[in-house]
């Protein structure tokens, strides 16, 4: 019964027309998380850049996940309506994301160039490159598969966190949720939520293969979407030295 | 449920209204760190057994985090709108959702944990005549304490946020009160709702900190003669 109601629900010429239409949902969901996912690396990247340059991001970057952790979304989303005067739409949600995608990216750059090998940076000296070139030319392609994957975990979250600006007036693929829930349409709900959930993990693998393309020869690693690398703010955390820093 | 713009003039907070409300607030934050504790405590019964199954099985830990990764990688939003329609509105839907997202950090944790034991530690004990289980609690487990805690930290952590948004199958705690904030244009509601959900996330987080050096004293040792 409920599964012939969702397959009815995707099947319906009229859900995919229009402004509420299916293809167009997903086009504002897409366009809200790119502009949130993009500004918040352009912050976030060359600012992890240039802690982990000069290595001093550790504790910047173990710090800056923890306390990324500690914003529940919905209470930023929320400080962000009322910091616009209960502004609607889409900048309060653009906020919201812009401030829940840029620890991940951070800490994984300060990371990844934190992980390159002092010796492989000694060489690069000693044939003379200046620090400026060392970074772009060393660190930068040694971390780049790192920093996507901290780009990764970023859009992930943003693409499961954007639903949530269906409640203040947003579109994207979370209005099929709040309004289904809001009418009791499960079927509606329900195929919402495999939206969301499917451009989750589209995204989870499009970035993985990314990822994988980006990693130096020697480090390369089968993908499975379950068995993936463990998250760098995990293996940060698992560290005992650093559980109490 | 949407909102509308109009909320000229209305002070940040109303002192008045807090007042007023004090017990509906306790109230709220006791049900957060209910729901929280719930998700919490059976995320990690599960996540032990199906941990210390991947450990000695090791066979078993490829599908166990495909599994359980799958679920992480799942919208909150998304499955909690899936779980409606088959469990209602009930705690137990909340529940489901939240326990579902503690797994994938537990479980790698808690492999990591026992994981991270020197072979020649296990040994030793085995030696000595330890039988498995006696291994597990007495050797392996206490090991591997610091790595399960980190994990329960972080789990804890998000299960504090991800109940905000609970709100939305009626449970929630204090994300309750910054949904109703938002429909009815409120903005006490809103700005306690929260800054107590972030305060929460904050003061546990810390707590683990401070737990974690109080039971693991020979980790500041190590680290003072570093």
């Amino acid at each position: 019964m409920f599964f012939s109601n969702l397959f009815h629900w995707f099947t319906t010429a009229a859900h995919w027309h229009g402004t509420g239409g299916i293809p167009n949902r997903l086009w504002e969901h897409f366009q809200l998380c790119v502009i949130a996912v993009g500004a918040a690396a352009i912050v976030a990247v060359p600012l992890g850049l240039v802690f982990g340059h000069l290595r001093r991001g550790a504790f910047a970057a173990a710090t800056v996940v923890n306390v990324g952790r500690a914003l529940p979304s919905f209470a930023i989303l929320a400080i962000a309506v009322i910091s616009l005067n209960f502004g609607i739409g889409f900048w309060p949600i653009w906020l919201a994301l812009f401030v829940l995608a840029m620890p991940p990216m951070f800490t994984n750059t300060v990371t990844g160039i934190h992980g390159v090998r002092p010796d492989v940076i000694e060489s690069a000296r000693g044939m003379g490159m200046r620090p400026r070139k060392i970074l772009l030319e060393v660190e930068l392609p040694l971390a780049a598969s790192l920093i996507i994957a901290g780009v990764r975990t970023s859009a992930v979250q943003v693409i499961a966190t954007a639903p949530l600006g269906a409640l203040i007036a947003w579109g994207g693929l979370g209005r099929f949720i709040i309004d289904g829930l809001a009418i009791q349409d499960y079927a509606q709900v329900a195929g919402g939520a495999i939206l969301v959930a499917l451009f989750s993990i589209a995204a989870e693998l499009g970035f993985g293969l990314l990822e994988q393309r980006l990693t130096p020869g020697g480090r390369r690693r089968s993908f499975a979407p379950g068995a993936r690398r463990p998250d760098v703010e995990l293996e940060q955390v698992i560290k005992p030295s650093t559980v109490g820093t | 449920m949407t909102l509308i713009a109009d909320t000229l003039g209305q002070p940040l907070i109303q002192w008045s209204w807090l007042k007023a409300h004090g017990g509906v607030i306790v109230s709220l934050v006791l049900q957060h760190i209910l729901l929280t504790g719930i998700a919490v405590g059976i995320g990690f019964a599960i996540s032990m057994v199906l941990a210390i199954y991947s450990v000695r099985h090791r066979r078993a830990y490829a599908p166990v985090t495909w599994l359980t990764g799958i679920m992480y990688t799942i919208p909150s939003i998304a499955l909690f709108g899936f779980l409606v329609p088959l469990t209602g509105y009930t705690i137990l839907s909340a529940e489901i959702g939240l326990v579902s997202y503690t797994l994938l950090i537990l479980i790698r944790n808690i492999v990591a944990g026992i994981d991270s034991v020197p072979a020649e530690v296990r040994e030793a004990a085995i030696a000595m005549g330890y039988r498995p289980t006696r291994l597990l609690l007495q050797i392996e487990l206490p090991i591997a304490l610091p790595t399960i805690v980190a994990g329960l930290r972080i789990a804890t952590v998000t299960t504090i946020g991800l109940v905000t948004i609970t709100s939305l199958i009626t449970y929630g705690g204090l994300g309750l009160l910054i949904l109703q904030g938002l429909q009815s244009f409120f903005p006490t509601k809103v700005v306690v709702g929260s800054v107590l959900s972030i305060l929460l996330a904050a003061l546990t987080d810390a707590a683990f900190v401070v737990g974690t050096r109080a039971l693991t004293p020979w980790a500041r040792r190590k680290a003072a003669t570093a």
